[in-house]
């Protein structure tokens, strides 16, 4: 008995002290940004006369593109969202559904370019970008990111269809329905659990990069909330750290609680996309 | 086959084969009169449109222009890769005519009626469902995934640099000098070994620590007799959840030298405040994979501990029956149990490494500056290609790199998914 006490004693020192070390850049960050002044420079974590003003400072519209940056960003994701799991579904309906020519070598190239990151061609993004007129719009940014997020989401989605009974499939057909009904109304609301983790994912993507979106967006009323935040700061850096304190508190926590509570769709996509493969 | 074929009496299906020579022509043997014209049509209307793409672009594609004051080789290299996809689609167009000509008039010899009209449109809805499903999806991955590949690989043998870049001159192709140099020139095969070594590591320290420490505190929490399960599992998911370039910009700010914390408040305790985080490669080393581990140990946390959860009690009774200890338990029932079903996705950790921009880049820039070589102290070869890229205009080596690092990506992940057993399962190809 004695030696379990001991463990568990040593299993509460170590949650201690990781719990110490996660913590304690949150908590850092969040005195920053309510530290008067706006460098750090001789300040404590937990400012005595803390203030509000950098906060304020961001929702001023005329001198701070914050929240234009943070529209830019919810808009981008909404429609990369929106898109992707359009086109996933069709792709990867088609794939676990039909024998068709051609099929054999589509997923073999799935798989071959989902192992590839999309930035990997950056100059190529680039040039297509400034050819075709598209530098420095969002319409870029969000094709890049789409067509990026197709290969290894429809993985995702087909494995999880093939799951799915055929029988169903079959029934209904024996019923009259046509392809197009058994997919709309027969398979996808079965699919829904993993058409959540798709839409997840693929949500997430624009907030997450910052190479694709630093390269294709110009003029700063267009940036995302990554490269506006890199910009706020890469400038001077210190100068301004606590506006960008402030900054990233705002994205970190409705992006903390919004993951925490659709936690358990992330392990399982990201499970089912290993295991898959 | 061959018995059944020699039973035919008439040859229609070596006729329409070679009458589709010119489409539409052959299905018009076959009396299937709409089929041919529209196949006429769609050839004719392919090469009226596309007849100038056609031949400028591979015009373009072979010379990359000749006058720089009226061409411009990167234009040209982006119509001719457009060019090679449109032959490629038209081919494609072609192959199926051939192939529905030649199926039709086999019908014929076996004297079975071709489909009417009707039947062909039903067929065409029925057959061609997926094909219309795929398309938009399909012709979005080759504009934005596959035309970029396709751009990087010609690219990576081309000069294509500051000194030869449009509009003032142009572009011209040089075979494998690009990957020569990288291996020949002294400052570029020195800063070449050096990142890769430096990526390997990175690589691999990086990703085996956040693994180890997932596993350990995945272990340590399924411990039943732990209070407060709930709120801790929360705190170790915290990293994972808020946005990586957030958390690494704030790193960057903590290691600052000036006035981060970890040297002003936290070091100081010890009598260390002096450490130059980040201008001393081999400290800004060891803060990168500490802020790696912070970052990525949540997620493989979480997902051992859905694997710990399955795992049934009764083979740790036995043990205990046995006399087991904790070590002995973990080590040959936790972690097999755990690397066994977890292994796929441990293997895509390394390779999300390999490629990790994010942390190397928003943490120092891939610096700090090192004497005889053009990359960063801290520079992996994905952020080297960006700074080539971005900073000093290196497009032919940079491309020739991301070749090399592709390859490299390939190798691995083919490997990984050869040994996963749904990669043999036979629906899953």
């Amino acid at each position: 008995m004695k030696g379990k006490t001991l463990q568990l004693t040593l299993s509460y020192i170590v949650i201690i002290i990781v719990s110490a070390i996660i913590l304690y850049p949150i908590l850092w960050v969040i005195g920053s940004s309510f530290n008067p002044g706006n460098s750090l420079s001789g300040s404590s974590i937990f400012p005595a006369d803390a203030t509000l003003k950098h906060y304020k400072d961001l929702f001023d519209l005329e001198n701070s593109n914050y929240l234009i940056w943070y529209w830019n960003t919810l808009k981008v994701c909404i429609i990369t969202m929106v898109l992707s799991v359009i086109m996933v579904c069709l792709t990867a309906y088609s794939f676990s559904r039909f024998r068709f020519v051609g099929r054999k070598n589509g997923l073999m190239t799935f798989l071959i370019l989902q192992m590839i990151p999309n930035f990997a061609a950056l100059i190529a993004i680039y040039a297509l970008a400034n050819l075709t007129g598209l530098l420095d719009t969002h319409l870029a940014l969000i094709l890049v990111y789409t067509g990026g997020a197709i290969p290894m989401n429809t993985y995702l989605m087909k494995g999880y269809l093939d799951t799915i009974p055929k029988e169903l499939d079959e029934s209904a057909r024996m019923d009259g329905a046509g392809n197009f009904r058994i997919f709309w109304q027969i398979v996808m609301p079965l699919a829904k659990p993993m058409i959540a983790v798709v839409s997840l994912f693929t949500f997430i993507i624009p907030f997450t990069d910052f190479i694709l979106a630093r390269v294709l967006l110009r003029t700063e009323e267009k940036f995302t909330l990554a490269v506006g935040l890199y910009e706020l700061i890469a400038d001077q850096f210190g100068n301004e750290f606590t506006k960008f304190a402030a900054g990233s508190v705002m994205i970190a926590i409705p992006i903390a609680i919004m993951f925490l509570s659709l936690q358990k769709y992330f392990v399982s996509g990201l499970t089912a996309g290993g295991t898959k493969g | 086959m061959g018995e059944q074929e020699s039973t035919y009496t008439s040859n229609h299906r070596t006729k329409a084969l070679a009458l589709s020579i010119i489409p539409g022509l052959g299905q018009v043997y076959n009396r299937q009169w709409i089929k041919g014209i529209v196949f006429f049509i769609l050839t004719a209307s392919f090469f009226i449109a596309f007849s100038d793409l056609l031949q400028y672009g591979f015009w373009g594609l072979f010379t990359l222009g000749i006058d720089p004051k009226f061409d411009h080789s990167i234009t040209l290299l982006v119509e001719g890769i457009l060019a090679v996809i449109v032959t490629v689609l038209g081919f494609g167009i072609y192959a199926l005519n051939l192939r529905d000509a030649f199926k039709v008039g086999k019908q014929r010899d076996a004297n079975e009626t071709p489909n009417s009209v009707r039947q062909q449109y039903q067929n065409l809805v029925g057959g061609g469902f997926p094909y219309l499903m795929m398309t938009p999806g399909f012709l979005l991955l080759i504009f934005v995934v596959i035309f970029p590949i396709l751009f990087v690989i010609l690219l990576s043998f081309t000069n294509y640099d500051l000194y030869h870049s449009p509009p003032a001159n142009l572009v011209d192709w040089i075979g494998f000098q690009n990957f020569i140099d990288i291996f020949r020139i002294p400052i570029w095969r020195e800063t070449f070994f050096s990142v890769l070594a430096w990526t390997v590591i990175w690589t691999f320290g990086a990703t085996t620590l956040q693994i180890g420490l997932g596993i350990f505190l995945a272990v340590l929490m399924n411990q039943k007799e732990i209070k407060f399960q709930k709120l801790i599992r929360t705190i170790f998911i915290l990293p994972w959840a808020v946005p990586a370039f957030v958390s690494i910009l704030v790193f960057a700010g903590m290691f600052n030298e000036t006035f981060g914390t970890i040297n002003n408040d936290i070091l100081s305790i010890f009598g260390l405040g002096n450490i130059p985080w980040l201008t001393n490669p081999t400290y800004t080393k060891i803060a990168l994979i500490m802020i790696q581990t912070w970052l990525g140990f949540p997620f493989i946390f979480a997902m051992v501990t859905g694997v710990l959860q399955s795992i049934p009690s009764e083979l740790y009774e036995a043990a205990e029956v046995d006399g087991a200890t904790i070590m002995q338990k973990f080590r040959s029932i936790t972690l097999p149990l755990v690397l066994y079903a977890t292994a796929p996705i441990l293997i895509t950790q390394y390779t999300f490494n390999f490629n990790n921009f994010n942390v190397i880049f928003l943490f120092n820039g891939g610096g700090p500056a090192v004497a005889g070589q053009n990359a960063g102290g801290t520079d992996i070869l994905i952020s080297w290609i960006y700074s080539l890229t971005v900073s000093s205009a290196q497009y032919g080596k940079a491309a020739a790199i991301t070749m090399i690092l592709s390859l490299i990506v390939i190798v691995v992940a083919l490997w990984q998914f050869k040994k996963t057993k749904s990669f043999q399962e036979e629906d899953m190809m």
